[in-house]
């Protein structure tokens, strides 16, 4: 299974958090559904789907809780037959990040998954560089700064 | 089960989930970690039995430097799980443990 990254200094703590919560999937994205990093994923249609699904999924529920008058989810999760899904926000000095981590249930659970999910957002937050902001990505670039992306993520 | 001196506190955690479902626990120890760790534990201990042959776990006592774990799965799928101190009478922990997890069923 290969971790990569776009983002160098996501790459660290996400190998540490996908060994320690064994993790099947994992991506770290903007809310905007750019992809940061990602884990176990094999195929870009894959990551691009996932993606706006979990970005999709983050802004629905966060909705959801500003029309109940409530301050955004911290993670959602769902547990299906054989394999769970988490969402979480995290807060660097990039931005926010959302997470999107699939786990097997036979070799995981959502303790093990949430107790180093807690791990990764510190070590994100403290790995985040302070310094220059993230470049906003122009309707124009997109296609291509989507392609980089993807050529980053799969080692292209 | 934390009357039983030398119970620094005591849990009920979802093996499958690795969630506290209650808990009485001294301020130090962190209750989510230990029930997240104790249920993969309980998960990895059920294969390598099933592996063995030697049929389902009653009770372990991991026995630490500094104190030592004590778990009695209950057929519902909840780990009943006390921390203790290394002198604990280890017998008598047990059979409250049984008792627990028969109450909890």
């Amino acid at each position: 299974m290969t971790t990569r990254a776009v983002e160098g200094w996501t790459l660290e703590p996400l190998k540490r958090f996908v060994g320690e919560a064994s993790a099947r999937l994992v991506l770290l994205m903007t809310p905007a559904g750019q992809v940061m990093a990602q884990h176990g994923f094999s195929r870009a249609l894959d990551v691009m789907s996932a993606a706006a699904l979990g970005t999709a999924i983050m802004a629905s529920t966060a909705e959801i809780a500003r029309q109940l008058g409530q301050p955004p989810f911290a993670a959602v999760t769902h547990q299906g037959e054989r394999h769970g899904i988490f969402l979480a926000g995290v807060t660097t000095h990039r931005g926010a990040i959302v997470a999107l981590v699939v786990y097997d249930l036979d070799v995981s659970s959502v303790g093990l998954v949430q107790l180093f999910f807690e791990q990764l957002r510190t070590e994100l937050h403290a790995a985040s560089p302070k310094t220059g902001v993230p470049k906003q990505v122009l309707a124009a670039d997109f296609e291509r700064q989507l392609s980089d992306s993807l050529d980053t993520l799969f080692g292209r | 089960m934390t009357r039983v001196r030398g119970v620094r506190g005591a849990l009920l955690v979802s093996t499958a989930d690795g969630l506290v479902v209650a808990e009485q626990l001294m301020e130090d120890v962190k209750g989510a970690a230990l029930a997240a760790l104790a249920a993969s534990l309980a998960n990895r201990l059920g294969r390598a039995m099933t592996a063995a042959g030697i049929g389902a776990s009653v009770f372990w006592h991991l026995q630490c430097s500094e104190g030592a774990l004590l778990v009695v799965p209950a057929p519902s799928g909840v780990l009943v799980v006390a921390i203790a101190e290394p002198e604990v009478n280890v017998g008598l922990a047990r059979l409250e443990l049984l008792r627990a997890a028969e109450l909890v069923g």
